[in-house]
Protein backbone atom coordinates (compact mmCIF):
# COMPACT_ATOMS: atom_id res chain seq x y z
CA UNK A 1 0.00 0.00 0.00
CA UNK A 2 1.21 3.51 -0.59
CA UNK A 3 0.21 7.13 -0.99
CA UNK A 4 1.93 7.79 -4.29
CA UNK A 5 0.58 10.39 -6.71
CA UNK A 6 -1.55 8.40 -9.14
CA UNK A 7 -2.75 9.23 -12.66
CA UNK A 8 -5.51 11.75 -13.08
CA UNK A 9 -8.25 11.57 -15.67
CA UNK A 10 -9.78 12.82 -18.02
CA UNK A 11 -6.62 12.07 -20.04
CA UNK A 12 -7.40 9.80 -22.97
CA UNK A 13 -3.88 8.70 -24.01
CA UNK A 14 -3.05 6.61 -20.95
CA UNK A 15 -6.55 5.61 -19.80
CA UNK A 16 -6.44 2.17 -21.44
CA UNK A 17 -2.99 1.44 -19.98
CA UNK A 18 -4.22 2.17 -16.46
CA UNK A 19 -7.50 0.30 -16.97
CA UNK A 20 -5.46 -2.80 -17.89
CA UNK A 21 -3.52 -2.60 -14.63
CA UNK A 22 -6.74 -3.44 -12.80
CA UNK A 23 -6.38 -6.91 -14.37
CA UNK A 24 -2.66 -7.00 -13.60
CA UNK A 25 -1.80 -6.49 -17.25
CA UNK A 26 1.14 -4.38 -18.43
CA UNK A 27 0.28 -3.07 -21.89
CA UNK A 28 1.99 -1.31 -24.76
CA UNK A 29 0.93 -0.30 -28.25
CA UNK A 30 1.99 -1.44 -31.70
CA UNK A 31 1.23 0.40 -34.92
CA UNK A 32 -0.85 -1.69 -37.33
CA UNK A 33 0.63 0.14 -40.32
CA UNK A 34 4.38 0.09 -39.60
CA UNK A 35 4.73 -2.29 -36.62
CA UNK A 36 6.46 0.36 -34.50
CA UNK A 37 6.23 -0.28 -30.76
CA UNK A 38 4.76 2.84 -29.15
CA UNK A 39 5.25 3.72 -25.48
CA UNK A 40 4.23 5.71 -23.51
CA UNK A 41 0.72 5.23 -24.87
CA UNK A 42 -0.84 7.78 -27.15
CA UNK A 43 -3.32 8.03 -30.01
CA UNK A 44 -0.85 8.13 -32.89
CA UNK A 45 2.23 6.23 -34.02
CA UNK A 46 5.42 8.18 -33.25
CA UNK A 47 7.14 6.75 -36.33
CA UNK A 48 4.57 7.03 -39.14
CA UNK A 49 1.82 9.16 -37.63
CA UNK A 50 -0.75 6.44 -38.14
CA UNK A 51 -3.71 6.27 -35.80
CA UNK A 52 -4.44 2.53 -35.85
CA UNK A 53 -2.67 1.30 -32.72
CA UNK A 54 -3.20 -2.10 -31.16
CA UNK A 55 -2.99 -2.42 -27.38
CA UNK A 56 -0.93 -5.51 -26.54
CA UNK A 57 -0.18 -7.26 -23.27
CA UNK A 58 3.49 -7.49 -22.32
CA UNK A 59 4.95 -10.57 -20.65
CA UNK A 60 6.24 -8.06 -18.14
CA UNK A 61 9.84 -9.21 -18.29
CA UNK A 62 12.74 -6.92 -19.03
CA UNK A 63 16.14 -5.56 -18.15
CA UNK A 64 17.25 -2.62 -16.01
CA UNK A 65 18.65 -0.08 -18.51
CA UNK A 66 19.74 2.35 -15.80
CA UNK A 67 18.73 3.30 -12.28
CA UNK A 68 19.30 5.67 -9.37
CA UNK A 69 18.68 5.14 -5.68
CA UNK A 70 16.79 8.21 -4.53
CA UNK A 71 18.02 9.28 -1.08
CA UNK A 72 16.13 12.56 -0.82
CA UNK A 73 12.65 13.45 -2.08
CA UNK A 74 10.81 16.32 -0.46
CA UNK A 75 7.49 15.14 -1.88
CA UNK A 76 5.72 13.72 1.22
CA UNK A 77 4.14 10.95 -0.88
CA UNK A 78 7.47 9.14 -0.86
CA UNK A 79 8.49 9.80 2.75
CA UNK A 80 7.66 6.27 3.90
CA UNK A 81 9.73 4.53 1.26
CA UNK A 82 13.21 5.35 2.58
CA UNK A 83 15.86 5.04 -0.13
CA UNK A 84 14.21 3.59 -3.23
CA UNK A 85 15.36 2.53 -6.68
CA UNK A 86 14.10 4.49 -9.67
CA UNK A 87 14.82 2.78 -12.98
CA UNK A 88 14.25 2.70 -16.69
CA UNK A 89 13.20 -0.84 -17.59
CA UNK A 90 13.65 -2.12 -21.16
CA UNK A 91 10.81 -4.59 -21.65
CA UNK A 92 11.49 -7.55 -23.90
CA UNK A 93 8.82 -6.39 -26.37
CA UNK A 94 10.92 -3.30 -27.08
CA UNK A 95 9.58 -0.50 -24.93
CA UNK A 96 11.26 1.50 -22.17
CA UNK A 97 9.34 2.37 -19.04
CA UNK A 98 10.08 4.41 -15.92
CA UNK A 99 9.37 2.43 -12.76
CA UNK A 100 10.84 1.27 -9.46
CA UNK A 101 12.75 -1.90 -8.63
CA UNK A 102 11.24 -3.38 -5.47
CA UNK A 103 11.23 -6.67 -3.60
CA UNK A 104 14.85 -6.33 -2.62
CA UNK A 105 16.50 -6.11 0.78
CA UNK A 106 18.77 -3.16 0.05
CA UNK A 107 18.37 -0.95 -3.02
CA UNK A 108 21.93 0.30 -2.58
CA UNK A 109 23.31 -3.16 -3.23
CA UNK A 110 20.64 -5.21 -4.93
CA UNK A 111 19.99 -3.29 -8.16
CA UNK A 112 22.29 -3.26 -11.19
CA UNK A 113 22.29 -2.24 -14.83
CA UNK A 114 21.47 -5.28 -16.94
CA UNK A 115 19.54 -6.98 -14.15
CA UNK A 116 16.58 -9.11 -15.26
CA UNK A 117 13.27 -8.06 -13.71
CA UNK A 118 9.57 -8.92 -13.89
CA UNK A 119 6.52 -6.76 -13.34
CA UNK A 120 4.56 -6.90 -10.10
CA UNK A 121 1.40 -4.91 -9.36
CA UNK A 122 1.00 -2.90 -6.16
CA UNK A 123 -2.37 -1.96 -4.73
CA UNK A 124 -2.68 1.68 -3.71
CA UNK A 125 -4.32 3.24 -0.64
CA UNK A 126 -6.79 5.00 -2.85
CA UNK A 127 -8.22 4.52 -6.31
CA UNK A 128 -8.82 1.55 -8.52
CA UNK A 129 -5.55 1.34 -10.44
CA UNK A 130 -2.68 -0.97 -9.59
CA UNK A 131 0.87 0.33 -9.94
CA UNK A 132 3.26 -1.67 -12.14
CA UNK A 133 6.61 -2.10 -10.36
CA UNK A 134 9.47 -4.51 -11.08
CA UNK A 135 11.29 -7.08 -8.98
CA UNK A 136 14.31 -9.23 -9.77
CA UNK A 137 13.56 -12.53 -11.53
CA UNK B 1 29.45 28.76 -45.25
CA UNK B 2 31.15 32.09 -44.65
CA UNK B 3 30.88 33.27 -41.07
CA UNK B 4 28.29 36.04 -40.63
CA UNK B 5 28.66 38.85 -38.09
CA UNK B 6 25.23 40.49 -38.10
CA UNK B 7 24.41 40.62 -34.38
CA UNK B 8 26.43 41.10 -31.21
CA UNK B 9 25.98 41.15 -27.46
CA UNK B 10 26.54 44.79 -26.55
CA UNK B 11 25.20 45.03 -23.00
CA UNK B 12 25.27 42.59 -20.10
CA UNK B 13 24.24 42.51 -16.46
CA UNK B 14 24.09 39.73 -13.90
CA UNK B 15 22.01 40.55 -10.84
CA UNK B 16 24.58 40.28 -8.06
CA UNK B 17 22.49 38.97 -5.16
CA UNK B 18 21.59 35.28 -4.89
CA UNK B 19 19.38 35.80 -1.86
CA UNK B 20 17.22 38.90 -1.93
CA UNK B 21 13.87 38.67 -0.11
CA UNK B 22 13.11 42.35 -0.77
CA UNK B 23 12.71 42.26 -4.53
CA UNK B 24 10.35 40.51 -6.94
CA UNK B 25 11.44 38.41 -9.90
CA UNK B 26 10.03 40.89 -12.39
CA UNK B 27 11.89 43.71 -10.61
CA UNK B 28 15.10 41.72 -11.02
CA UNK B 29 14.34 41.56 -14.75
CA UNK B 30 13.63 45.29 -15.07
CA UNK B 31 16.63 46.36 -12.98
CA UNK B 32 18.86 44.05 -15.02
CA UNK B 33 17.55 45.37 -18.34
CA UNK B 34 18.20 48.92 -17.18
CA UNK B 35 21.76 48.03 -16.14
CA UNK B 36 22.47 46.10 -19.35
CA UNK B 37 21.26 49.04 -21.45
CA UNK B 38 23.54 51.29 -19.44
CA UNK B 39 26.44 48.88 -20.03
CA UNK B 40 25.76 49.17 -23.76
CA UNK B 41 25.19 52.93 -23.77
CA UNK B 42 21.65 52.46 -25.10
CA UNK B 43 18.32 53.87 -23.95
CA UNK B 44 15.08 52.28 -22.72
CA UNK B 45 13.34 53.48 -25.88
CA UNK B 46 15.87 51.81 -28.15
CA UNK B 47 14.47 48.33 -27.46
CA UNK B 48 12.53 47.04 -30.45
CA UNK B 49 12.64 43.28 -29.83
CA UNK B 50 11.65 41.44 -26.64
CA UNK B 51 12.57 37.82 -25.85
CA UNK B 52 11.07 36.35 -22.73
CA UNK B 53 10.89 32.90 -21.15
CA UNK B 54 7.63 33.80 -19.38
CA UNK B 55 9.39 33.86 -16.04
CA UNK B 56 8.75 36.28 -13.21
CA UNK B 57 5.40 37.48 -11.93
CA UNK B 58 3.29 38.66 -14.86
CA UNK B 59 6.03 38.06 -17.42
CA UNK B 60 5.63 36.92 -20.98
CA UNK B 61 5.66 38.83 -24.22
CA UNK B 62 2.70 40.99 -23.31
CA UNK B 63 3.12 41.15 -19.56
CA UNK B 64 6.76 42.19 -19.62
CA UNK B 65 6.16 44.74 -22.40
CA UNK B 66 3.43 46.32 -20.31
CA UNK B 67 5.51 46.26 -17.12
CA UNK B 68 8.53 47.80 -18.80
CA UNK B 69 6.40 50.26 -20.75
CA UNK B 70 7.83 49.41 -24.16
CA UNK B 71 6.23 48.53 -27.50
CA UNK B 72 8.54 46.05 -29.24
CA UNK B 73 7.76 44.91 -32.79
CA UNK B 74 9.42 41.50 -32.42
CA UNK B 75 8.13 39.38 -29.53
CA UNK B 76 9.50 35.88 -28.87
CA UNK B 77 8.38 33.89 -25.84
CA UNK B 78 10.39 30.72 -26.36
CA UNK B 79 10.29 28.70 -23.15
CA UNK B 80 12.47 25.59 -23.20
CA UNK B 81 13.62 25.53 -19.59
CA UNK B 82 17.22 26.35 -18.83
CA UNK B 83 18.17 26.50 -22.50
CA UNK B 84 15.58 29.21 -23.26
CA UNK B 85 18.24 31.92 -23.44
CA UNK B 86 20.44 30.17 -25.99
CA UNK B 87 17.34 29.59 -28.11
CA UNK B 88 16.33 33.24 -27.69
CA UNK B 89 19.83 34.56 -28.49
CA UNK B 90 19.79 32.39 -31.61
CA UNK B 91 16.40 33.78 -32.58
CA UNK B 92 17.55 37.35 -31.92
CA UNK B 93 20.55 36.71 -34.16
CA UNK B 94 18.20 35.53 -36.93
CA UNK B 95 15.71 38.33 -36.43
CA UNK B 96 18.44 40.96 -36.54
CA UNK B 97 20.07 39.38 -39.60
CA UNK B 98 16.67 39.47 -41.30
CA UNK B 99 16.33 43.17 -40.57
CA UNK B 100 13.34 42.73 -38.26
CA UNK B 101 15.05 43.99 -35.12
CA UNK B 102 17.95 46.21 -34.11
CA UNK B 103 18.05 46.18 -30.28
CA UNK B 104 16.94 42.92 -28.66
CA UNK B 105 16.60 42.34 -24.93
CA UNK B 106 16.65 39.03 -23.03
CA UNK B 107 16.03 38.93 -19.29
CA UNK B 108 15.62 36.59 -16.36
CA UNK B 109 14.46 36.88 -12.79
CA UNK B 110 13.82 34.21 -10.17
CA UNK B 111 13.22 33.94 -6.44
CA UNK B 112 13.94 30.24 -6.10
CA UNK B 113 16.04 30.64 -2.93
CA UNK B 114 13.66 32.98 -1.09
CA UNK B 115 10.69 30.79 -2.02
CA UNK B 116 12.64 27.62 -1.17
CA UNK B 117 11.57 26.08 -4.47
CA UNK B 118 12.45 22.35 -4.36
CA UNK B 119 13.84 22.22 -7.90
CA UNK B 120 16.04 19.17 -7.60
CA UNK B 121 14.40 17.09 -4.91
CA UNK B 122 10.74 18.03 -5.13
CA UNK B 123 9.62 15.02 -7.09
CA UNK B 124 6.99 15.11 -9.75
CA UNK B 125 3.38 15.73 -8.95
CA UNK B 126 0.56 14.27 -10.98
CA UNK B 127 -0.64 17.02 -13.27
CA UNK B 128 -2.80 14.69 -15.31
CA UNK B 129 -0.83 15.07 -18.53
CA UNK B 130 -0.08 12.07 -20.76
CA UNK B 131 3.46 11.97 -19.45
CA UNK B 132 2.88 12.83 -15.78
CA UNK B 133 0.31 10.06 -15.61
CA UNK B 134 2.99 7.54 -16.56
CA UNK B 135 5.82 8.94 -14.42
CA UNK B 136 4.52 10.74 -11.33
CA UNK B 137 3.82 7.54 -9.35
CA UNK B 138 7.48 6.54 -9.39
CA UNK B 139 9.08 9.36 -7.41
CA UNK B 140 11.49 10.61 -10.03
CA UNK B 141 13.25 13.66 -8.61
CA UNK B 142 15.02 15.89 -11.10
CA UNK B 143 18.37 14.87 -9.61
CA UNK B 144 17.52 11.17 -9.89
CA UNK B 145 16.74 11.61 -13.58
CA UNK B 146 20.21 13.06 -14.22
CA UNK B 147 21.70 10.43 -11.92
CA UNK B 148 20.31 7.71 -14.19
CA UNK B 149 22.33 9.22 -17.05
CA UNK B 150 25.46 9.11 -14.89
CA UNK B 151 24.78 5.51 -13.90
CA UNK B 152 24.47 4.41 -17.52
CA UNK B 153 27.53 6.44 -18.58
CA UNK B 154 29.55 4.70 -15.87
CA UNK B 155 28.21 1.30 -16.93
CA UNK B 156 28.93 1.74 -20.63
CA UNK B 157 32.20 3.61 -20.54
CA UNK B 158 33.74 3.01 -17.13
CA UNK B 159 33.40 6.67 -16.15
CA UNK B 160 33.98 7.17 -12.40
CA UNK B 161 32.64 9.54 -9.76
CA UNK B 162 36.21 10.75 -9.22
CA UNK B 163 36.36 11.78 -12.88
CA UNK B 164 33.00 13.58 -12.75
CA UNK B 165 34.22 15.35 -9.60
CA UNK B 166 36.85 17.14 -11.72
CA UNK B 167 33.97 19.29 -13.03
CA UNK B 168 32.91 20.33 -9.52
CA UNK B 169 36.52 21.03 -8.54
CA UNK B 170 37.27 23.23 -11.59
CA UNK B 171 33.99 25.10 -11.20
CA UNK B 172 34.62 25.87 -7.52
CA UNK B 173 38.17 26.97 -8.41
CA UNK B 174 36.60 29.60 -10.64
CA UNK B 175 33.87 30.51 -8.14
CA UNK B 176 36.44 31.36 -5.47
CA UNK B 177 37.83 34.02 -7.83
CA UNK B 178 34.38 35.58 -8.41
CA UNK B 179 33.33 37.80 -5.47
CA UNK B 180 29.62 37.47 -6.37
CA UNK B 181 29.93 33.67 -6.30
CA UNK B 182 31.72 33.74 -2.95
CA UNK B 183 28.98 35.96 -1.54
CA UNK B 184 26.36 33.63 -3.04
CA UNK B 185 27.84 30.58 -1.33
CA UNK B 186 28.03 32.46 1.97
CA UNK B 187 24.48 33.83 1.67
CA UNK B 188 23.14 30.37 0.80
CA UNK B 189 25.04 28.87 3.74
CA UNK B 190 27.34 26.52 1.86
CA UNK B 191 29.45 24.38 4.17
CA UNK B 192 33.06 25.23 3.36
CA UNK B 193 33.28 28.24 1.04
CA UNK B 194 36.71 27.31 -0.29
CA UNK B 195 38.37 25.46 -3.11
CA UNK B 196 37.48 21.77 -3.03
CA UNK B 197 39.20 18.51 -3.90
CA UNK B 198 38.00 15.36 -5.60
CA UNK B 199 38.03 13.79 -2.15
CA UNK B 200 35.69 16.53 -0.84
CA UNK B 201 33.21 15.73 -3.61
CA UNK B 202 33.40 12.01 -2.94
CA UNK B 203 32.84 12.54 0.78
CA UNK B 204 29.79 14.78 0.33
CA UNK B 205 26.52 12.95 0.84
CA UNK B 206 24.82 11.12 -2.00
CA UNK B 207 21.53 12.73 -3.05
CA UNK B 208 20.62 10.21 -5.76
CA UNK B 209 23.16 7.53 -6.68
CA UNK B 210 25.70 8.11 -8.07
CA UNK B 211 25.45 11.92 -7.69
CA UNK B 212 26.87 13.59 -4.57
CA UNK B 213 25.80 16.92 -3.08
CA UNK B 214 28.86 18.70 -4.51
CA UNK B 215 27.90 17.50 -8.00
CA UNK B 216 24.54 19.32 -7.75
CA UNK B 217 23.84 22.98 -8.49
CA UNK B 218 22.71 25.46 -5.89
CA UNK B 219 19.20 26.90 -5.69
CA UNK B 220 19.52 30.70 -5.71
CA UNK B 221 17.63 33.88 -6.36
CA UNK B 222 18.95 35.83 -9.28
CA UNK B 223 18.66 36.93 -12.84
CA UNK B 224 20.16 39.20 -15.41
CA UNK B 225 19.77 40.68 -18.84
CA UNK B 226 21.59 41.02 -22.09
CA UNK B 227 21.23 43.29 -25.07
CA UNK B 228 21.87 42.00 -28.58
CA UNK B 229 22.19 44.62 -31.31
CA UNK B 230 22.59 44.86 -35.07
CA UNK B 231 25.94 45.72 -36.59
CA UNK B 232 24.69 49.23 -37.32
CA UNK B 233 23.83 49.82 -33.65
CA UNK B 234 27.12 48.22 -32.54
CA UNK B 235 29.08 51.16 -33.96
CA UNK B 236 27.74 53.42 -31.20
CA UNK B 237 27.84 51.14 -28.16
CA UNK B 238 30.27 51.55 -25.28
CA UNK B 239 31.99 48.18 -24.98
CA UNK B 240 33.63 45.82 -27.41
CA UNK B 241 30.90 43.79 -29.15
CA UNK B 242 30.70 40.01 -28.75
CA UNK B 243 29.46 38.54 -32.01
CA UNK B 244 26.96 35.70 -32.29
CA UNK B 245 28.30 33.51 -35.07
CA UNK B 246 26.57 30.14 -34.79
CA UNK B 247 23.33 28.68 -33.49
CA UNK B 248 21.89 25.22 -32.97
CA UNK B 249 18.72 23.86 -31.41
CA UNK B 250 17.49 20.34 -30.76
CA UNK B 251 15.23 18.16 -28.62
CA UNK B 252 15.65 14.71 -27.08
CA UNK B 253 13.34 12.51 -25.04
CA UNK B 254 12.94 9.00 -23.69
CA UNK B 255 12.89 6.65 -26.64
CA UNK B 256 12.43 2.92 -26.77
CA UNK B 257 15.95 1.52 -27.12
CA UNK B 258 17.45 5.02 -27.11
CA UNK B 259 20.89 6.03 -25.81
CA UNK B 260 20.45 8.04 -22.63
CA UNK B 261 24.15 8.99 -22.58
CA UNK B 262 23.71 11.15 -25.70
CA UNK B 263 21.88 14.46 -25.33
CA UNK B 264 20.09 16.84 -27.68
CA UNK B 265 23.41 18.66 -27.99
CA UNK B 266 24.71 15.96 -30.30
CA UNK B 267 22.10 16.99 -32.86
CA UNK B 268 22.17 20.77 -32.44
CA UNK B 269 25.80 21.60 -31.70
CA UNK B 270 27.26 20.44 -35.04
CA UNK B 271 24.79 22.76 -36.78
CA UNK B 272 26.06 25.67 -34.69
CA UNK B 273 29.75 24.92 -35.26
CA UNK B 274 29.19 24.48 -39.00
CA UNK B 275 27.35 27.79 -39.23
CA UNK B 276 30.17 29.53 -37.37
CA UNK B 277 32.85 27.83 -39.44
CA UNK B 278 34.81 26.89 -36.31
CA UNK B 279 35.56 23.66 -34.45
CA UNK B 280 35.26 22.69 -30.78
CA UNK B 281 39.03 22.47 -30.33
CA UNK B 282 39.26 26.19 -31.21
CA UNK B 283 37.07 27.16 -28.25
CA UNK B 284 38.89 29.09 -25.54
CA UNK B 285 35.89 28.98 -23.24
CA UNK B 286 33.05 26.48 -22.77
CA UNK B 287 30.04 27.71 -20.85
CA UNK B 288 28.06 24.50 -20.40
CA UNK B 289 24.93 24.20 -18.29
CA UNK B 290 26.19 22.61 -15.06
CA UNK B 291 23.00 21.58 -13.37
CA UNK B 292 25.01 18.54 -12.34
CA UNK B 293 28.48 17.17 -13.05
CA UNK B 294 27.09 14.60 -15.47
CA UNK B 295 25.40 17.30 -17.56
CA UNK B 296 28.75 18.87 -18.37
CA UNK B 297 30.42 15.50 -19.00
CA UNK B 298 27.78 14.48 -21.53
CA UNK B 299 27.82 17.91 -23.22
CA UNK B 300 31.60 17.96 -23.59
CA UNK B 301 31.19 14.78 -25.61
CA UNK B 302 28.11 15.87 -27.54
CA UNK B 303 29.59 19.27 -28.42
CA UNK B 304 32.54 17.44 -29.94
CA UNK B 305 35.34 18.27 -27.50
CA UNK B 306 35.97 14.55 -26.98
CA UNK B 307 34.55 11.30 -28.34
CA UNK B 308 31.50 9.73 -26.72
CA UNK B 309 32.56 7.72 -23.68
CA UNK B 310 36.02 9.24 -23.33
CA UNK B 311 35.24 12.33 -21.26
CA UNK B 312 36.34 10.72 -17.99
CA UNK B 313 39.99 10.35 -18.94
CA UNK B 314 39.91 13.61 -20.89
CA UNK B 315 38.89 15.81 -17.95
CA UNK B 316 41.19 14.11 -15.46
CA UNK B 317 44.02 16.35 -14.26
CA UNK B 318 42.35 19.75 -14.25
CA UNK B 319 42.33 20.89 -17.90
CA UNK B 320 38.99 22.65 -17.38
CA UNK B 321 40.55 25.27 -15.04
CA UNK B 322 41.06 28.63 -16.75
CA UNK B 323 44.80 28.71 -16.09
CA UNK B 324 45.63 25.12 -17.06
CA UNK B 325 46.77 23.86 -20.46
CA UNK B 326 44.48 21.81 -22.67
CA UNK B 327 41.27 23.71 -22.13
CA UNK B 328 38.61 24.73 -22.69
CA UNK B 329 38.15 26.98 -19.64
CA UNK B 330 34.85 25.70 -18.22
CA UNK B 331 32.18 27.78 -16.48
CA UNK B 332 34.62 30.46 -15.40
CA UNK B 333 32.02 32.37 -13.37
CA UNK B 334 31.69 29.46 -10.96
CA UNK B 335 28.77 27.86 -12.75
CA UNK B 336 25.47 26.69 -11.41
CA UNK B 337 27.37 24.44 -9.04
CA UNK B 338 29.06 27.31 -7.20
CA UNK B 339 27.82 30.72 -8.40
CA UNK B 340 24.27 31.07 -9.68
CA UNK B 341 21.38 28.71 -10.37
CA UNK B 342 17.91 30.18 -9.87
CA UNK B 343 16.32 27.48 -12.06
CA UNK B 344 17.08 28.49 -15.65
CA UNK B 345 20.79 29.15 -15.89
CA UNK B 346 21.02 29.61 -19.65
CA UNK B 347 21.34 33.41 -19.55
CA UNK B 348 24.44 33.24 -17.35
CA UNK B 349 26.20 31.08 -19.95
CA UNK B 350 25.85 33.95 -22.43
CA UNK B 351 26.75 36.63 -19.88
CA UNK B 352 30.01 34.95 -18.84
CA UNK B 353 30.86 34.13 -22.47
CA UNK B 354 30.55 37.85 -23.18
CA UNK B 355 32.68 38.77 -20.15
CA UNK B 356 35.38 36.36 -21.32
CA UNK B 357 35.39 37.69 -24.88
CA UNK B 358 35.58 41.26 -23.55
CA UNK B 359 38.42 40.29 -21.20
CA UNK B 360 36.33 41.02 -18.08
CA UNK B 361 36.10 37.62 -16.35
CA UNK B 362 37.38 37.05 -12.82
CA UNK B 363 38.92 33.82 -14.18
CA UNK B 364 40.02 35.27 -17.50
CA UNK B 365 41.17 32.75 -20.11
CA UNK B 366 44.30 34.07 -21.84
CA UNK B 367 43.55 35.85 -25.12
CA UNK B 368 40.02 34.44 -25.33
CA UNK B 369 38.64 34.78 -28.87
CA UNK B 370 35.93 32.09 -29.11
CA UNK B 371 33.36 30.68 -26.72
CA UNK B 372 30.50 28.23 -26.85
CA UNK B 373 27.42 28.54 -24.64
CA UNK B 374 25.36 25.37 -24.43
CA UNK B 375 22.15 25.32 -22.46
CA UNK B 376 20.17 22.27 -21.44
CA UNK B 377 16.50 22.51 -20.59
CA UNK B 378 14.31 19.89 -18.99
CA UNK B 379 15.56 16.48 -17.89
CA UNK B 380 18.81 15.14 -19.32
CA UNK B 381 17.56 11.55 -18.94
CA UNK B 382 14.09 12.40 -20.20
CA UNK B 383 12.58 15.21 -22.25
CA UNK B 384 15.11 17.93 -22.83
CA UNK B 385 16.31 20.62 -25.20
CA UNK B 386 19.80 21.64 -26.19
CA UNK B 387 20.57 25.18 -27.32
CA UNK B 388 24.01 26.05 -28.65
CA UNK B 389 25.34 29.55 -29.31
CA UNK B 390 28.86 30.21 -30.62
CA UNK B 391 30.36 33.60 -29.76
CA UNK B 392 33.40 35.48 -31.04
CA UNK B 393 35.40 38.45 -29.78
CA UNK B 394 35.43 41.54 -31.99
Amino acid sequence: MSKRPMPQFFEPDTQAFWDATKNEQLTYQQCSACNEVVFTPRAHCTKCGGSDLEQKVSKGEGTVYTFSVVRQNRNPSFADLGAYALAYIDLDEGFRMLSNVVGIANPLEDVSVGQRVKVTFEKQDEGEYLLPLFEPI
Amino acid sequence: MAQQRDAAIVGIYEYPSRYDPDVSAIQIKAKSIQAALNDAGLEWGDIDALYDAQDGEGGGGLGLSAYLGIKPTVIDTTQVGGSSYEFQANHAMRDIAAGKASVAVLSYGSKAATLRTPIGTGGATSSGSWQANMEAPYGQTLIANYAMVAQRHMHEYGTTSEQLAEISVATRYHAMRNPDAVKAMNDLQFVGVNEITIQDVMESRVIADPLHLLECCMVSDGGGALIIASKDVVKDTKKSPVWLIGSGEATKYRENGGDITTSAGAQGAPIAFAEAGVTPDQMDVAMIYDSFSITVAVMLEDLGFVKKGEVGDWITGGRLKFDQPGGPALNTDGGGLSSNHPGMRGIFLLLESARQLRGESTSQAADAKLAVAHGNGGLLGGNHTGGTTILAAD
